[in-house]
């Protein structure tokens, strides 16, 4: 009883921070500006199993890759003990999902098989970020702070495969000594049960309890710590998957307030209608700060793990250009962090005297762009950089018509004559001069 | 061997006498300006001549697509051509667009419809493997016998798009050796143009985009780096100037090596 009490108690704090940081996430949001509308669930879905579930992005680069869906598919398998424990921890029973029979001893074998393999791909991943140098886990955006975040989930990580071995291995081996029966398969904890025959029943009991309790309020302390950490991919990045854009990558979505200036000052009829009477405030064209991105970007920004793979690709970035794709998407997260109280707290007008533009991002890295889309093809979870590069190119232009002066020009000659060179549009036939073709 | 002249449709003149084609063919305005890819333009129409393709352009009707404009951030002015464009399309009752150039295609295909512009568009690499397939187009002769060939995946056709195969279907219908690079396809690097940078300097920076792709281009051995876009052609021109490869290495558009193909 005083366990359950316990549990309870730790549960109702774990959830009760977790909805501050989930009441505090949608106050953010809320200051953001709309994006598509999420229609077409069908299509939705399958591309979550596909990319999300999947992983099929993640295998473009297949020896890591292949240990992260690892990671990835025992962590859905686990995830079902996990919930399993909860359940304990209040009713007070133990391994109560044994009424399952077969299917929980497939789930609990499979765990048991799966928190070794974990166990060793998060000893990979620590070996290569603490001794190997891997190009895309360094520049300028990672600075030691981000390494250390990164060596924390991962140590979490280690510790609940650890303590759910542990678990599952004090279990039997408890079983064994004290002739209760045996719930579940263990192909991996079966094996270390062994070497510890030698002690009484009461510890072995003991050391199960603890191995329990570590492991439950690890993944309790985990769920409020992944909000404030890159590793908040874990929760987001399969809903990020869902709510994608399912337009193909060439795709730039059209300014709907700017169409309507565009259609008044292109329409004859229109330029001489009085203003309606309360006209829509047009607001801001383009990104210049946080509050000016849309809800999917600064979703895209919690759920990125800085992983880097779009930067590894990026063609300026490779060319040794400022531009790092992954920046410019924790840039937003780190702003939103900065000013979001404030907004929440004096509205969605409050100044800093700061902004994500030239404070966070500078032009000479939105101007080193190709709009190439290769970050976006690369990223395991469809996070999309171009649209907030163009977004803030948007903001350049048409706010303050402070684009680089060579593409000036080139507007003017679009302008003027239809083309990006000047050259006169009478003139666009003269390819076809003499042209001759053979005939045999 | 006799020679014709070819006297371009122009589609107002069609028009004029009541007559459909069933392509529009969209120039571009590389196509129409650009030295080296009007060379391009003249191959292509001498292909789409010999096929007998019913088509016409838009001559000195036609103007910028707006890409550029768009993705260097003037919506403003992107939405401007956008809508003149659709207007006089949809005046001439344009179906069928066929172009050589991929961010045309991108744009008319995927970023027109939210401007009343609905067509079949039609990538020339689309098109021409299409007419492989059907039978209609052999490309067996000795002409490129053996050489080796690399292919650079346009961004616009590739990644934003999808199309891999097409240009490559066109390749393996001659006798040619395609050699890949090892980043290809949807891996492919930029050829350093898009975003408008064709048209400005280069942000500071240790290479130029260019020279890094030319580079892995050269690397495969390749005697011709064939592309299937005008950007990416101007900037492998002057990456292989730049490498000193002129002499041995060429760089075709795949409607040229079509056009040599035939010998048209």
């Amino acid at each position: 009883m005083e366990k359950q009490i316990v549990f309870i108690l730790a549960l109702l704090l774990t959830l009760g921070i977790f909805a501050y940081t989930v009441n505090r996430l949608l106050a953010y949001f809320k200051l953001t500006r709309q994006d598509y509308p999420i229609r077409k669930l069908g299509r939705r879905f399958s591309q979550m199993m596909g990319v999300a579930i999947g992983q099929t992005k993640i295998f473009r680069r297949p020896v890591i890759g292949l240990l992260h869906a690892l990671v990835f598919w025992g962590f859905l398998v686990i995830l079902i003990g996990s919930i399993e424990m909860v359940v304990d921890g209040i009713a007070g029973s133990e391994r109560i999902f044994r009424v399952l029979g077969v299917v929980y001893d497939v789930i609990i074998g499979a765990g048991d098989v799966f928190a070794l393999i974990i166990a060793v791909a998060i000893v990979v991943f620590l070996v290569r970020r603490l001794f190997l140098h891997v190009k895309r886990f360094s520049g300028i955006e990672m600075d030691h702070k981000k390494h250390v975040d990164a060596n924390i989930a991962l140590t979490l990580i280690l510790v609940l495969m650890i303590s759910l071995l542990g678990m599952n291995t004090f279990y039997i081996q408890h079983a064994l000594a004290s002739g209760h029966e045996l719930h579940g398969v263990f192909p991996v904890s079966r094996l270390m049960a062994p070497w510890f025959a030698s002690l009484p029943a009461d510890q072995l009991h003991l050391w199960h309890e603890i191995n329990w309790w570590v492991h439950i309020l690890v993944i309790f302390f985990f769920a409020n710590y992944l909000p404030y950490s890159k590793h908040f991919h874990v929760f987001l990045s399969v809903p990020n998957v869902f709510l994608s854009r399912l337009d193909p990558l060439g795709k730039l979505y059209t300014m709907e307030n700017v169409k309507k200036e565009v259609q008044m000052m292109m329409d004859p009829n229109a330029s001489f209608d009085p203003p309606a009477e309360e006209e829509e405030e047009a607001g801001r064209f383009g990104v210049k700060d946080v509050e000016d991105v849309s809800w999917k970007t600064y979703f895209d920004s919690l759920a990125c793990t800085q992983c880097g793979r779009c930067t590894a690709v990026c063609p300026a970035n490779i060319t040794g250009k400022k531009l790092s794709p992954r920046k410019i998407i924790m840039d937003v997260r780190e702003r939103m962090r900065e000013k979001g109280p404030m907004m929440v707290k004096h509205g969605r007008d409050y100044d800093d005297n700061k902004s994500l533009l030239r404070d966070y991002i500078t032009e000479q890295e939105l101007w080193a762009c190709t709009l190439c889309n290769a970050c976006a093809q690369e990223c395991p979870i469809n996070i999309n950089h171009p649209s907030l590069i163009v977004e803030m190119r948007r903001y350049l232009v048409m706010e303050e018509s402070s684009g680089p002066g060579d593409l000036n020009a080139i507007f003017s000659n679009i302008e003027n004559n239809g083309a990006p060179w000047q050259y006169s549009q009478e003139d666009r036939m003269e390819w076809a001069g003499d042209l001759y073709i053979n005939e045999s | 061997m006799s020679q014709r002249k070819i006297e371009v449709p122009l589609m107002s003149d069609l028009h004029a006498r009541g007559e459909q084609p069933e392509y529009l063919v969209w120039i571009g305005s590389a196509g129409a300006y650009d030295d080296r890819y009007k060379k391009v333009t003249r191959s292509f129409i001498k292909v789409l001549t010999y096929l007998n393709v019913s088509y016409a352009v838009l001559g000195t009707e036609e103007s910028s697509s707006g890409d550029v404009a768009r993705r260097a951030g003037n919506e403003m002015l992107f939405q401007m051509q956008a809508m003149t464009n659709v207007e006089l399309l949809n005046a001439y009752g344009v179906k069928k667009i066929l172009t050589c150039d991929p961010h045309a295609y991108n744009t008319f295909k995927n970023e027109y419809p939210d401007f009343g512009g609905h067509y079949e568009v039609w990538h020339h690499s689309q098109f021409f493997q299409k007419l492989i397939r059907e039978g209609t187009l052999r490309l067996d002769s000795e002409v490129f016998r053996d050489q080796v060939v690399t292919f650079h995946d346009p961004c616009y056709l590739g990644r934003a798009n999808g199309e891999y195969q097409a240009p490559r279907d066109v390749l393996k219908a001659t006798p040619i050796h395609l050699e890949e690079m090892p980043r290809n396809k949807s891996f492919a690097l930029c050829c350093g143009a898009g975003g408008g940078q064709m048209f400005k300097e280069a942000e500071p920076g240790d290479k130029e985009v260019f020279i890094e792709r030319t580079e892995e281009a050269l690397d495969t051995g390749a005697q011709i780096i064939a592309t299937a876009c005008p950007y990416c052609m101007v900037m492998l021109t002057d990456g292989i100037k730049y490498k000193n490869r002129e002499s041995d290495v060429k760089n075709l558009d795949i409607a040229e090596i079509i056009e040599q193909s035939l010998n048209l």
